[in-house]
């Protein structure tokens, strides 16, 4: 056996085979997340910004820009209410079956996107369960802005609760308990003790929730019924760009939506950051 | 993020809770759930049960939706793998190495969570193209990246790694290294300490982590659209599912749909079951 070396702790390997290793990783993440990022503004700027820019002003991704910060506008605030909600009632009361409500609350991400979309065209299309009663009144949701933003809500349904329940849990209910022996109403209780406390997880699950919404593919392609200026998203609007076989056009608009991956990692750095520093 | 299952903590036993709210949020989170999550559901098994069960097993079974169970299963498992692999090996040079660069590293283990995948498809199958800075190398040497199935095994890589290294990185971090000090005392090398001890540690973790990115590759389609190029032979499962809604095959779309959910249900089971089993491991 070897004798112990003075150089080195007996928890560290050779420094070759350290180095080798870390090489070995780099290698591997040059390869599948430094490439493939630097790779969407490379292209998207191989021919110059006049390419660029007529791509990015378009009159259809400009209105796809604005139907993608519709959308999230629409439903990461509902999905924010129900993670208070539900992070509230999970972790400050008992009850039964509140095993199998984390378990159903997960559910979202353990369906495939596009089965998600499915589910909403076989309750509202034209040959759903509500087909025939929305034709009746004239209600359009599939290929339409709902039926976008409850299949972009269903995919992004777990974000915000999930960050919140472990938070509160953690917390425990002594504060809010004091608050209300001092007088305080519950509404004061919630918003003055309870919201500040999870501000940060809060933030966190928000800008995950926002970054999916604005990014989902798979579930809004599946009822959006692709009308250019109309019901493209930006991820669809891409697509559409991509099948036209344009060389600039489908990365141009692509970099918007890698600036807003690249942002969500920034914030989500500094939340880490800061959440670290206060502990 | 998907993450192992929250355990909740119990409050104190026969004290009931003084905060208000209980009937209000509880009463919201199941109307909220049943709408969105629970109706949708119900409406996709409402609706299968009015079919024949003869037309929906043919229709699931055929032999273009077998070679795409095939490819999806072949693929997000051997992408889960590349993961569990390459996913451990940055969870250890994060956990364990100083270097320049370890920040950035760490920083960008996530990015291909925050990338949409229809971005991620684009850009990947612009790589490994011919004339992509890897697939000008890569292409020569025959090794297609573009438009075949290891295109798909490469998209379905990209967008499971966080959850490998995210997995397995709080864990490696939170490891006892005495353990590995007494191993060296004892006479161990460094190679023995990490294959009989590390290792058996860690193992349930990584598996872990392995089930998670191959959950995520099974359902996964954004980027398979951009990189498969619509074959049929690198049709996969969900891929399959929009092309026969698309022509209108309800029936045809149902029954992949119901295929898909069964194969994440079993996952979902397999990987609260397997999050038990490490838990208890990690205590013993």
């Amino acid at each position: 056996m070897n004798a112990p070396r003075a150089a080195r702790s007996p928890n560290e390997e050779h420094s070759i085979v350290r180095w080798l290793l870390i090489a070995l990783a780099g290698a591997f993440a040059l390869v599948f997340l430094l490439l493939p990022l630097v790779n969407v503004f490379a292209q998207a700027f191989s021919s110059g910004l006049g390419p660029y820019w007529k791509a990015v002003t378009n009159k259809d991704t400009g209105s796809a820009i604005r139907l993608t910060l519709l959308v999230a506008a629409i439903s990461v605030p509902l999905n924010v209410v129900f993670g208070l909600a539900a992070s509230w009632a999970i972790a400050k009361f008992n009850f039964r079956g509140k095993a199998l409500l984390l378990t159903l609350i997960d559910l979202p991400f353990s369906i495939s996107p596009v089965v998600a979309g499915l589910l909403f065209v076989l309750l509202y299309g034209v040959n759903g369960l509500f087909g025939t009663w929305l034709t009746e009144h004239h209600v359009k949701i599939i290929f339409a802005l709902p039926g976008i933003v409850l299949a972009t809500i269903f995919v992004t349904f777990p974000y915000v609760a999930r960050e919140l329940i472990p938070i509160m849990e953690a917390q425990g209910s002594e504060q809010e308990e004091a608050a209300l022996t001092l007088g305080a109403s519950g509404w004061q209780t919630f918003w003055m003790v309870t919201v500040p406390s999870v501000k940060w997880g809060l933030l966190y699950g928000i800008i995950l929730c926002n970054a999916r919404a604005m990014g989902e593919f798979g579930a809004v392609e599946v009822v959006s019924g692709h009308i250019a200026g109309q019901t493209d998203t930006l991820p669809l609007r891409v697509d559409k760009l991509y099948n036209e076989f344009d060389p600039v056009a489908p990365f141009a608009v692509a970099t918007l939506l890698a600036l807003l991956a690249l942002v969500t990692l920034g914030i989500k750095l500094f939340l880490e950051w800061k959440t670290r520093d206060e502990l | 993020m998907t993450r192992s299952p929250a355990i909740a903590v119990e409050p104190r036993p026969g004290l009931s809770s003084p905060l208000p709210g209980r009937a209000l949020t509880l009463g919201f989170t199941i109307f909220y759930l049943s709408v969105i999550v629970l109706l949708p559901i119900a409406a996709l098994i409402l609706r299968a049960c009015h079919l024949s069960a003869a037309q929906l097993w043919a229709l699931a079974t055929n032999e273009r939706a077998l070679a795409a169970y095939e490819l999806s299963l072949g693929a997000s498992l051997i992408a889960a793998l590349i993961n569990a692999v390459f996913g451990s090996l940055l969870a250890w040079v994060l956990v364990r190495y100083k270097f320049p660069g370890r920040r950035l590293l760490d920083g960008l283990v996530d990015f291909p969570f925050a990338l949409p995948t229809a971005v991620a498809g684009l850009t990947l199958a612009n790589l490994f193209s011919e004339h992509g800075w890897l697939g000008r190398f890569l292409v020569p040497l025959g090794i297609q990246g573009s438009f075949t199935q290891l295109g798909v095994v490469i998209a379905l890589t990209f967008v499971g790694l966080p959850f490998a290294v995210r997995t397995l990185q709080p864990v490696l971090e939170n490891l006892d290294q005495s353990v590995e000090e007494a191993s060296a005392c004892l006479g161990a090398g460094r190679w023995r300490t990490i294959v009989s001890v590390i290792a058996p540690t860690l193992f349930p973790t990584v598996l872990t982590g392995f089930g998670l990115s191959f959950a995520r590759a099974l359902g996964e389609y954004g980027s398979i659209k951009f990189i498969s190029g619509n074959l049929p032979r690198t049709e996969i499962a969900p891929v399959l599912m929009v092309t026969r809604l698309d022509q209108y095959d309800y029936t045809g779309a149902i029954a992949v749909a119901l295929v898909l959910m069964l194969f994440s249900f079993a996952l979902l089971f397999a990987l609260n079951w397997l999050h038990a089993w490490a838990a208890k491991f990690q205590q013993s």
